[in-house]
């Protein structure tokens, strides 16, 4: 009877530190994702260093599903950059080119005017009522490479959360029933 | 451990490790290439320069413009968007960059050549600036490779001015 007591107690105590080791483990994944996520967002200095393309509004340079890498540094803006930017009031940030630029002497702001390479028009009809130009602050950054293809991952999670769901049950799964 | 679900878990990682690898040498070897692009622009003709009606003065010009950019191709270019804009000071801003006309070049057979042409966007200051004006001219271009970072310059033409009164 001891022997069994003694067996029991020997599986349930395996049983949680295996358990915990588990949990720790799937932690730790998370806060380095974590930590490298943000350590990205403080070297380029962008709030979002990564975006996905959404639309084909740049079309041919950038196909929607491409992810492009952000960096904001304290250069001025200038003509023929692109830049990803938010309208007050739209949540989704937008990839176009500056086409022009009017930088004032005394305070040094600038006035900006962007358009997509492949839209007729400029991106006035974009920008908030009776906006005529964008100022800096509503840029989140400069685009400096990409990387073609890699965004669709994003783009169908967010358009088919069932997916996201799967993936997230599949690998929690894979997590827990791992034997070492 | 050698289950079918852990071997495709690791031939994955490892292809996707390999696969961002390449892009990261792909877009390295671009800086090997060391471009020498010319560029000429000449004003044919000014069209059009009046203040609107809302108040600030507007330019219509024909433009010749001529180039050879075909050492800005690598293997890894997908494309370089070119751009000529006009850049000019006034009393109230440091700097006006306004944007003239722009092209996409695909392929490198293309990148040598000559066009007339209006400007396809508006010249439009910020004011009533532009009587007697000089300005510069620049080609800009910006290479957008097939993967990896972004090469961007530009050549600036100078010696060109607006007439010193509305035509």
């Amino acid at each position: 009877m001891g022997w069994i007591g003694d067996t029991v107690d020997s599986i349930k105590s395996i049983q949680i530190r295996q358990l915990l080791t588990q949990v720790v483990s799937l932690g730790m994944i998370v806060t380095s994702a974590l930590i490298i996520w943000k350590g990205l967002m403080c070297v380029t200095g962008s709030e979002s260093p990564v975006v996905v393309v959404l639309s084909g509004s740049m079309e041919p340079g950038f196909k929607r599903g491409d992810i492009l890498f952000l960096h904001m540094s304290k250069d001025p803006i200038r003509a023929g950059e692109i830049v990803v930017f938010n309208i007050d009031g739209r949540e989704i940030p937008i990839v176009h080119r500056v086409i022009k630029v009017h930088e004032r002497q005394d305070t040094g702001e600038v006035d900006v005017l962007t358009k997509g390479d492949n839209n007729y028009g400029d991106d006035r009809l974009l920008y908030a009522q009776g906006q005529q130009y964008l100022q800096r602050h509503h840029i989140m950054g400069r685009a400096v490479g990409f990387l073609p293809y890699v965004g669709w991952v994003t783009i169908i999670m967010t358009e088919k959360p069932i997916i996201k769901y799967i993936l997230i049950g599949a690998l929690g799964l894979l997590v827990i029933t791992s034997k070492d | 451990m050698h289950s079918f679900g852990y071997r495709l878990n690791g031939l994955l990682t490892f292809a996707v490790t390999i696969l961002a690898l390449m892009c990261v040498i792909a877009s390295l070897s671009d800086n090997l290439n060391i471009p020498s692009p010319s560029a000429e622009i000449q004003i044919m003709n000014i069209n059009w320069f009046q203040k609107q009606p809302k108040g600030s003065d507007e330019v219509i010009l024909t433009m010749n413009i001529s180039a050879d950019l075909q050492s800005l191709f690598t293997w890894n270019t997908k494309q370089v968007f070119i751009f000529v804009a006009a850049e000019y000071e006034t009393r109230k801003n440091s700097l006006n960059q306004v944007s003239l006309w722009d092209a996409i070049i695909p392929a490198k057979e293309r990148a040598k050549f000559w066009i007339r042409s209006s400007n396809k966007y508006r010249f439009v200051d910020h004011g009533k600036n532009l009587r007697g004006k000089e300005f510069n001219l620049t080609l800009h271009w910006h290479v957008m490779p097939k993967t990896g970072k972004m090469f961007a310059d530009k050549i600036v033409m100078s010696g060109y001015s607006l007439p010193e009164e509305y035509i």
